[in-house]
């Protein structure tokens, strides 16, 4: 095989990147998938669309978020210089709301009367939940018992904005549980409903389209770090889990051979321990979900339940651009576990006043690992893809604090 | 029209019932289901009772386009310690006791993915494999697998759906084989079940592209109702409600009580005799 020029134009005419991706669809799905497809190519040739999409990320979700310089805690640190790209800032707390006004643009236009979406750590759940609201769409959210406990607020929230959160109780009761429920629900409704999927993973176009939607990250920073620095940084990092927020701010860097990205997978309990989500560093090629992507699986092909502290980043599968990212080696992938993501939670909390969300404390793990090993000139852009009120209960107790009595 | 180069039992039997003038039954267990051993008796009595062809479950950890009849069936199956490997041995252990009755592999790609497709292929033809159904290959991924099983001298078979429209049934139809899956309704199995009327229509317009027999599934859960689908295309295909007679006769601990077998296989027999009685499609 010849060496593209390009990093940047997967995936191929067959939604695979390298060997992953794909569209491994029942058939009842699969010519509403080609719908899909098709929509979204006659959205990105509509400048109607361009123009109401950047109308709702200026003046409803507040967009560009500010790639903030993170003082005290490089000076903590004492190597690179660190830069925070706030995704937290954003209306609903995260990046996820950069897909979910894309999609909801494009459910509109295809004139579907119902949104599903699946939900792990709840913000893309809430994400989804606030486009409905703000389109009057009716919108059923599929979020596992698991995560409905360890996520309340967010569950409040949703249910506030209006949507219905329907508890899924099979399986591992998180992300992968609620995303087979989605699926199912969606071939029973396939008419009227539109899948609005929240990461970068699934049948194609969703791995695809997610990406673009979510690039607006990686194509502000390069602005931002011209205008702060005057040139590119010198290092990425993100947290991944499905990989929205990180090939989101990956993508647009790909070309360029002296930009260092890292993603940062959960290591749970330790990836020795068997208990983490940490699918490029441990898992095996598989199918599931639409898509051939790293998988955590056992000898037979069944799938694993992911472990992980942040109910985000809880899945064992990863996104197909990821795998192949992962398999050509343009970005590393490392592994953070739960103890290092809350320290770290508590570090920027106590350092910069800004408390992350406990996927985000991943990359912030991994950065207060790696910038005392750089130089002081070393530019590392972290994306801070969400704000952590809704982990607040989770590391309470995880510090074994009891919220009620001795605060 | 068949895109096969080789005969399989699927073949010998539509040609035999052609002959006889009646539709087929076909019955759905997953294997391993609820322990092996049941599992292997079940398997082993149902041309007995009266099943024409056989679809044996492949057990997956996810289970997206089952109801929760088979999702629960597949979890019991795994708990009992099923593997793709063992499924396989179910059905070499079943042809030593039968080898005129198709059978037809049921499930998902990731467990065949992993256990190799050209291995998968070679090991199922060895064992007495005649035909595969897997969910989540749509045509589009036709190289995956059923490329490689046609090959291999098994078939695959091709799901359509409501929604597959004449535009696309070409597409669907063009590496089809042993026969054509006709899902009658959007949804999950073991849940909703279409009218008669709609089923006619839809195997008569997926009759204009293809000569293969049409099997209908999904939604058929009595003896009526069988024969009544049956009546209008070449097969009915029961399987969630027979997964629920297994579940209806588990004890306390989930094991099998001991006529299970025989509950199971009583309710394959009155399936069957409703068909029969309906002779002449």
């Amino acid at each position: 095989m010849t060496k593209p020029n390009t990093l940047r134009d997967g995936p191929d005419d067959k939604g695979r990147f390298g060997i992953f991706g794909g569209q491994f669809v029942a058939e009842t799905l699969m010519p509403l998938v080609h719908d899909v497809a098709k929509a979204y190519e006659d959205a990105l040739a509509d400048p109607e669309f361009a123009r109401e999409k950047a109308y709702y990320l200026a003046q409803y979700v507040g967009r560009p978020s500010p790639l903030y310089f993170a003082e005290r805690l490089t000076e903590a640190l004492g190597g690179a210089k660190i830069y925070l790209k706030r995704e937290d800032l954003n209306h609903t707390g995260a990046h996820k709301v950069n897909n979910t006004i894309g999609q909801i643009l494009l459910a509109k236009r295809m004139g579907k009367k119902r949104i599903i979406a699946e939900t792990g750590a709840g913000q893309h759940g809430v994400a989804t939940a606030t486009v409905c609201a703000l389109f009057k769409i009716p919108c059923t959210i599929y979020m596992g018992t698991k995560d409905i406990e360890r996520q309340a607020p967010n569950v409040f929230r949703m249910k506030m904005l209006g949507a219905e959160v329907k508890p899924v109780t099979v399986g591992s009761c998180s992300l992968k549980d609620a995303l087979n429920e989605a699926i199912r629900d969606w071939v029973t409704n396939v008419d009227t409903t539109y899948f609005l999927i929240g990461t970068a993973a699934g049948m194609h176009p969703f791995p695809m389209m997610v990406r673009d939607f979510q690039c607006v990250i990686g194509d502000e920073v390069r602005a931002q770090c011209q205008e702060a620095e005057g040139r590119l940084p010198d290092t990425l990092v993100a947290c991944i889990g499905g990989g929205s927020n990180a090939i989101g701010l990956f993508h647009p860097f790909l070309d360029d051979p002296d930009v260092r990205i890292i993603g940062v997978e959960a290591a749970g309990k330790g990836i020795e321990t068997g208990k983490h989500a940490a699918s490029l560093n441990a898992g095996s090629p598989g199918v599931l979900h639409g898509n051939r992507m790293y998988l955590l699986q056992d000898e037979d092909g069944q799938v694993m339940e992911a472990d992980s502290i942040s109910a985000g980043l809880d899945y064992p599968g990863i996104g197909p651009e990821h795998c192949w990212l992962h398999d050509i080696g343009r970005v590393e992938y490392v592994a953070i576990r739960d103890d290092e993501a809350l320290a770290a939670f508590q570090m920027l909390t106590r350092l910069e006043g800004i408390i992350p969300a406990l996927e985000s404390s991943h990359a912030i793990a991994h950065v207060v690992k790696l910038a005392p090993t750089l130089p002081k000139d070393n530019i590392v852009v972290v994306n801070l893809s969400g704000r952590g009120d809704k982990d607040l209960n989770t590391v309470a107790h995880a510090l074994g604090i009891n919220m009620g009595v001795n605060l | 029209m068949s895109a096969a180069d080789f005969e399989t039992r699927i073949d010998r039997r539509f040609a035999q019932l052609k002959a006889e003038g009646r539709s087929a039954l076909v019955t759905y267990v997953m294997s391993g289901d609820p322990d092996l051993e049941t599992g292997q008796q079940i398997l082993n009595g149902l041309p007995g009772a009266g099943a024409d062809i056989i679809e044996l479950g492949m057990a997956f950890s996810d289970p997206m386009a089952d109801g929760p009849s088979i999702q629960a069936a597949a979890i019991r199956a795994l708990d009992a310690g099923v593997t793709l490997k063992k499924t396989l041995a179910q059905v070499k252990a079943f042809r030593a006791t039968d080898d005129e009755t198709p059978i037809v592999l049921m499930g998902y790609y990731n467990p065949i993915y992993h256990y190799g497709v050209e291995a998968f292929v070679r090991d199922a033809k060895a064992a007495g494999v005649d035909g595969l159904i897997v969910v989540d290959l749509p045509p589009e991924e036709k190289d995956e697998l059923a490329v490689p099983a046609l090959n291999g001298g098994i078939n695959f078979i091709y799901l359509t759906a409501p929604t597959t429209d004449d535009k696309r049934l070409p597409k669907v139809l063009e590496f089809a084989s042993g026969f054509v899956y006709y899902v009658s309704i959007t949804g999950v199995t073991g849940t909703a079940a279409a009218a008669v009327s709609d089923i006619e229509a839809a195997v008569a317009r997926i009759r204009r592209h293809t000569d293969l027999p049409v099997a209908v599934g999904f939604g058929i859960t009595t003896p009526d109702a069988a024969a009544a689908v049956a009546g209008v295309s070449d097969a009915a295909v029961v399987g969630s409600a027979l997964v629920n007679r297994i579940r209806d006769n588990l004890d306390a601990d989930g094991k099998a009580k001991a006529g299970l077998v025989d509950e199971v296989l009583g309710f394959v027999k009155q399936l069957a005799d409703g068909i029969r009685a309906h002779k002449g499609s």
